[in-house]
């Protein structure tokens, strides 16, 4: 027979219990925070742009895609990347991989790339708390690149890699900087979406590579934030100069789309369509894929005064971040499509 | 009742005039009497865009969209003897939600997009009513309204799983702004193909609108005045569910319209449908072609007609009902 009594006598020791047991579990998880990363064999990226990275230092560490990737993508990627399952993403919420995998997966590692704010860092700290893995959260904004290759090469055992690479980025980087002084300012908006009417205000981690090489986004008129949508009254209240998309379907039409015609960039053919394979060049995803990108765009608004030559600096990159050497074909299918 | 259709045209004129674009009042007129007539209304090629290409179909999708939800509202609330249907009770703007999000998630185009939102929302009702028809041990309006919500949800859950699947960069903004709806991307071609079955959809329930009065009686009462009950109902059905699924196509969810408008039209002129739906058609019309004006003109950037619609709507109902005495 349970009393009142007995019931809350238990109640207390059950809850007195559980505290004790948190704070010895807190106090693993800060010892597995504090463990030195020796050679990290099993990474698990928590999105796409950490993804891109673990990639680029250390392809043989990545456990899986957060997402899938298109077919032409994979092609490019070729064997053993390609074959690599998707294993999901970890955001929160919407996260598509269950903390029961993440554990299962045996992982050293639990890698994220993004803004570093209180929800996210949070949120790390949880899944530190409930697993006991080792979770670390980078802070990835495209100025920021050099820093992230030098601390994720660290932290992922390949030091000297992450070392090679931050330098080219920050020779590739440091170029455009240099170049911003020399630049007519250019107003550019960034279209996104299937109808190009999405697009990023000032400081969307999603448009910056516009505002890094000293364009003028001009979405950032309308203030500061993430994604947003517009209507086409609104382009062409802001008359952009030149338009950059990443859309493919957009970018197939708005040449031809009488709406669009009265867009100064449109009537004069100033519309920028980046490379996609097989990661985006200005975004999609917001990762290190982005230093070619910017160095393409910044090429483009220059013009032939740039004196850059695309074909070598993207054969380059490829070589260098992605492992991949590309035809001439394939070069050709790449910058051909970035018209 | 005679002042609502002045006021109607008024607001639509406003919308014209107001926008990003400043355009001078004059310009506005040029450019639709020069369209209209054939002449070069001698302005800039921007603004004849602006007003003919971008505005003119905003104004005209807000009209309609707006009469439709309403319409539909108005008609679904008068036979479900209940005030708190909406027109996608029966699952209509989920079917339509998930089409858009399959449509977004496999790239498709943005006229298959809307195709796909059109062909899911009648769809989902039909399936709905296909179900309820087979159930007969149940009160058939409680079972179609049942089929419709386990529809909804059904289909919800689908599309909730595309919005997991889909990119996080590119195709998860796409859709989370379809979901929350709006005109700002509406273009001549969207009106050209929403509007005739906008109004196809609307033929039946001006022709039926006495007995859509009988229809609100319960069924026992309409049998004896002679009605075949069942087939007026399922006509009122594919009429709303045709305007509701050809509106939300082309701008996106907007709740809140289909349920409140009518009530409004209520509280003017009463619950008689042969006035409620003349009524309904222009409150509907007038009140989101003024909201979606406000929504692109209020802030630096637009503001989701969704957020709008609920922001103005709810407290506006609020005050009608506090101030009515109007018998319901």
């Amino acid at each position: 027979m349970i009393t009142r009594r007995t019931f809350l006598a238990s109640l207390a020791v059950v809850t007195v219990l559980a505290s004790r047991a948190r704070t010895m579990r807190a106090a693993a998880a800060r010892d597995g925070r504090a463990r030195p990363a020796l050679r990290s064999r099993r990474v698990f990226a928590a999105g796409p742009p950490a993804a891109v990275l673990v990639y680029v230092l250390a392809p043989d560490a990545l456990v899986g895609w957060p997402s899938r990737l298109d077919d032409e993508s994979l092609a490019l990627l070729g064997r053993p990347a390609a074959d690599l399952p998707v294993v999901g993403r970890l955001a929160g919420r919407g996260s598509t991989v269950s903390l029961e995998t993440l554990v299962q997966l045996k992982l050293d590692l639990v890698l994220d790339v993004g803004d570093v704010d209180p929800t996210y860092t949070s949120m790390a700290e949880r899944v530190r708390a409930q697993t006991g893995l080792h979770y670390e959260l980078l802070a990835g904004r495209l100025g920021e690149s050099a820093a992230l290759l030098r601390q994720a090469g660290v932290l992922l055992g390949v030091p000297d890699r992450g070392a090679t690479l931050a330098q080219s980025s920050e020779r590739l980087l440091a170029d455009i900087i240099r170049g911003r002084a020399g630049r007519a300012v250019r107003r550019v908006y960034f279209a996104r979406g299937a109808d190009g009417l999405e697009t990023g205000l000032h400081g969307s981690i999603n448009t910056e590579v516009v505002e890094f090489v000293g364009a003028q986004n001009v979405a950032s008129f309308a203030g500061t934030g993430g994604l947003t949508r517009i209507s086409l009254e609104q382009v062409l209240a802001w008359n952009p100069d030149v338009i950059v998309t990443q859309a493919g379907t957009f970018a197939k039409t708005v040449l031809s789309d009488p709406l669009w015609r009265s867009v100064a960039a449109v009537r004069a053919r100033r519309v920028l369509v980046a490379p996609v394979a097989p990661f985006g060049w200005l975004d999609d995803p917001p990762g290190v894929n982005r230093i070619i990108g910017a160095r393409w765009l910044a090429a483009q608004l220059d013009g032939d005064r740039a004196g850059v030559d695309m074909r070598s600096d993207a054969r380059a990159f490829y070589d260098q971040f992605y492992g991949i050497r590309l035809t001439e074909t394939q070069l050709d299918h790449l910058l051909g499509s970035a018209s | 009742m005679a002042l609502a259709p002045l006021l109607l045209a008024g607001i639509a004129l406003l919308a014209l005039g107001l926008g990003k674009y400043a355009v001078a009042p004059g310009d506005v007129v040029r450019v639709i009497i020069g369209r209209l007539t054939g002449h070069n209304p001698g302005v800039p090629e921007a603004i004849t865009t602006v007003i003919w290409n971008i505005r003119l179909p905003r104004v005209l999708a807000g009209l309609f969209v707006g009469a439709a939800l309403a319409a539909a509202g108005a008609a679904y609330q008068a036979m479900f003897r209940n005030p708190l249907v909406s027109p996608d009770i029966l699952g209509v703007s989920a079917g339509a939600a998930l089409g858009a999000l399959l449509g977004i998630f496999l790239h498709w185009p943005v006229p298959a997009v809307q195709g796909l939102a059109f062909g899911g929302g009648l769809l989902a009702v039909s399936l709905v009513t296909l179900i309820a028809g087979r159930v007969r041990r149940h009160d058939p309006v409680l079972v179609l309204v049942l089929s419709g919500v386990a529809m909804a949800a059904l289909l919800g859950a689908a599309t909730s799983l595309l919005k997991i699947l889909a990119d996080p960069y590119t195709q998860l903004p796409t859709m989370t702004y379809w979901l929350l709806g709006g005109l700002s991307s509406v273009t001549r071609v969207d009106v050209h193909s929403a509007v005739p079955a906008i109004a196809i959809g609307l033929v039946p329930l001006v022709l039926l609108r006495w007995r859509i009065n009988v229809l609100s009686l319960p069924d026992e009462e309409a049998l004896a005045l002679g009605m075949d009950v069942r087939r007026v109902r399922w006509v009122v059905v594919a009429a709303a569910t045709l305007m509701t699924a050809a509106a939300v196509s082309i701008s996106g969810t907007i709740g809140w319209v289909g349920l409140v408008v009518p009530h409004v039209a209520r509280l003017l002129v009463g619950p008689d449908f042969r006035r409620l739906l003349p009524m309904s058609l222009m409150l509907g019309a007038g009140f989101i072609v003024g909201a979606d004006t406000l929504a692109r003109t209020a802030a630096p950037l637009e503001i989701p007609l969704g957020i709008l619609t609920a922001v103005i709507g709810a407290p506006f109902l609020l005050w009608l009902l506090a101030r009515s005495r109007r018998a319901w």
